[in-house]
């Protein structure tokens, strides 16, 4: 079967994001990019089913603005074998990449889509869901484990109190949780190979997909800061503290 | 104008993190909440007494007993007519059913929403919390999920709604609850607790993490963990702190052998008074805490417990 793993190109999560100054949004400008690690975690996952011989290709895809090319080819030197980028400038919305990415499923036919169950810029966690609904599949989210069997997929998913098993029909869509696997990092080899796979160069209006944003962003302020507070010399003094002056035990 | 809340429940009642759903959806306008499942007497009952709700919406039905998304979400698009907003809280299964129903009805969703503005205009952390966007939405619908820690919620009772059976259609067949391993804890659900004690890869060990255990029993604590002692197989997953793990604002959150990575403070920068120990003094996590002791946890934590103990 074939894979499709969209991967989002974030600021990179050791970056100290900023707001800018005119709370207009965060302050990209100059800041290091990188494959959402959730993605990394996917496209991961897709080369161990195919390493198994449950998958036959693996087509990354991005969406976004021209440099997407680089998250690609980070896939591509992973292992996937080919990619897609749809390039906009535009600002999109889960909404927006479901329904583009339906429209490559429409054409790929792939048995099962992987996607990271949140981007750590936006924090939506809503993509695969979405694009789930859109195509009307089975969705296993937050999965830390998953096994393909004939037409059925196993995903166990990470849940507030502990781990559930589901059965899915195939084709669906997984998205995938920290534990699920530890990411490759490319080889040498593998990255000089990654130049050669081929990247297709799409745009929105390919797909007749409107992406227009449904949220407008009014403004983005710095959180609250919280001061540093005081040192404590013992476990003597930190009790005392937290009953007399915090009073919260 | 009419919100719609899903909530979740167990057999002590309706979960706190549902209830916290309703306190941001009372902002709104009126409340409908909606059970659903089997043997949902005793959760239409306690869904009933919430101050706030006016009606209660329950879905029997085997196929919605574990609120799988795809049975839910097809509910959802079912009973959306009239609802101007459909909220539920951020949990495993807000963020797993809401979206899903977003996209069948057409609407971008708001993830997480840590205040609401007006109808149309809420808040939600981005960047692990690092910005906090105001957002407006020009869906007719708003399918809305509710970061619990940002809302008090309303009481266990103090309501009386009307209750009301919904007939649930077809429902798509498409995937299969098989099982759940559940941790089993005398303690608060994390997300729940008033005071919370974590602790991180310092901890060296899941054996060592019983050095919590007193000061947790003591203090009727809740035990969270960072990922990094996660990821080690020290605790289970479900004991993950942080951005990509359970957000909480307790009361008291006391932070063992964790370094204060920002994906970690995500999820805990919003408790009312935050205590360190490490023994590193320059651990960023020092720049947040209240109270700061720089010492070896495997001596701290035992005079921690007998000091608790002894008073
Ligand atoms: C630098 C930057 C600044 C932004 N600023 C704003 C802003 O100020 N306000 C605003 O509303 N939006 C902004 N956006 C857009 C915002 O990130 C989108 O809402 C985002 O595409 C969807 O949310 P999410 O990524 O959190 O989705 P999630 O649902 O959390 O993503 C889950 C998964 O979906 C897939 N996926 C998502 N997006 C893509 C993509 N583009 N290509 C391939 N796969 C994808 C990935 O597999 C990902 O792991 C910005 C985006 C960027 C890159
Ligand atoms: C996509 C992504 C998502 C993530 N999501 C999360 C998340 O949700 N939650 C989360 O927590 N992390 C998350 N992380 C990981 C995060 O970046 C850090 O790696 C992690 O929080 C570190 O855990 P830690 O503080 O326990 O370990 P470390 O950073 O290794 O810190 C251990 C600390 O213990 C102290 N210590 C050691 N021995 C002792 C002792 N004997 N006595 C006292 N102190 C001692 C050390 O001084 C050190 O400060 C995420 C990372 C990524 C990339």
């Amino acid at each position: 079967m074939k894979i499709l793993v969209p991967v989002k190109r974030v600021v990179d999560y050791n970056v100290k994001v900023r707001v800018k100054t005119d709370g207009s949004g965060i302050e990209t400008a100059g800041v290091k990019m990188s494959m959402n690690p959730f993605d990394e975690i996917a496209v991961e996952e897709a080369v161990r089913l195919k390493e198994k011989g449950v998958v036959t290709e693996i087509v990354a895809i991005s969406m976004g603005v021209a440099q997407c090319a680089e998250t690609i080819r980070t896939a591509l030197a992973m292992g996937a074998d080919r990619g897609i980028l749809v390039e906009t400038d535009a600002d999109l919305q889960p909404l927006a990449v479901a329904k583009l990415l339906k429209a490559i499923a429409d054409e790929e036919k792939p048995g099962m889509i992987i996607l990271g169950k949140q981007a750590i810029d936006d924090d939506m966690s809503a993509t695969g869901q979405m694009l789930a609904a859109l195509l009307g599949w089975s969705q296993g989210t937050f999965a830390s484990k998953l096994s393909v069997e004939g037409e059925t997929l196993t995903v166990t998913r990470e849940v507030d109190g502990g781990l559930e098993t589901v059965a899915l029909k195939l084709p669906s869509i997984v998205t995938t949780d920290l534990r699920l696997n530890e990411p490759r990092y490319a080889s040498l080899p593998n990255i000089m190979k990654a130049r050669k796979k081929t990247i297709d160069n799409k745009k929105p209006a390919d797909y007749g997909v409107d992406p227009a944003p449904r949220l407008t962003t009014i403004r983005v302020d710095e959180p609250p800061k919280r001061k540093a507070g005081v040192k404590v010399a013992s476990v003597a003094e930190l009790v005392s503290k937290l009953r007399n002056e915090a009073k919260v035990i | 104008m009419t919100a719609l809340v899903l909530l979740e429940f167990d057999d002590s009642g309706i979960k706190q993190p549902s209830r916290s759903a309703v306190a941001a959806a009372t902002a709104l306008g009126e409340v409908h909440a909606l059970v659903a499942g089997v043997d949902l007497g005793a959760a239409s009952a306690a869904a009933a007494k919430l101050p706030g709700v006016s009606k209660v919406l329950v879905a029997e039905s085997a196929a919605l007993d574990h609120l799988m998304a795809e049975q839910t979400a097809a509910l959802l698009v079912a009973l959306a007519q009239g609802y101007s907003h459909i909220l539920a809280a951020t949990t495993a299964v807000g963020k797993n059913v809401l979206p899903r129903a977003a996209a069948l009805l057409d609407v971008q969703p708001i993830s997480d929403i840590s205040a609401v503005v007006d109808a149309d205009t809420f808040v939600r952390p981005i960047y692990a919390g690092n910005g906090m966007a105001t957002v407006k939405s020009s869906d007719a619908l708003k399918i809305i999920t509710v970061r619990a820690a940002s809302f008090d919620p309303v009481a266990v009772d103090g309501g009386s709604a009307s209750i009301e059976a919904v007939s649930v259609g077809d429902l798509p067949g498409l995937s299969k609850f098989v099982s759940a391993e559940l941790s089993k804890s005398e303690r608060p659900e994390l997300t729940a607790a008033r005071i919370v004690i974590s602790g991180g890869r310092g901890m060296q060990n899941g054996d060592n993490f019983s050095l919590l255990d007193p000061i947790a029993d003591k203090l009727g604590a809740a035990v969270g963990a960072s990922r990094a002692a996660v990821d080690a197989g020290f605790v289970p997953n479900e004991f993950q702190v942080g951005q990509t793990g359970k957000i909480v604002a307790p009361e008291l959150y006391i932070a063992v052998g964790i370094s204060g990575a920002i994906q970690h403070l995500a999820g805990m920068k919003d408790s009312k008074v935050i205590v360190a120990i490490n023994k590193d003094e320059e651990a960023p996590i020092f720049q947040i805490a209240d109270y700061g002791l720089v010492a070896d946890l495997f001596v701290a934590l035992p005079e921690l417990a007998a000091e608790l103990e002894r008073s």
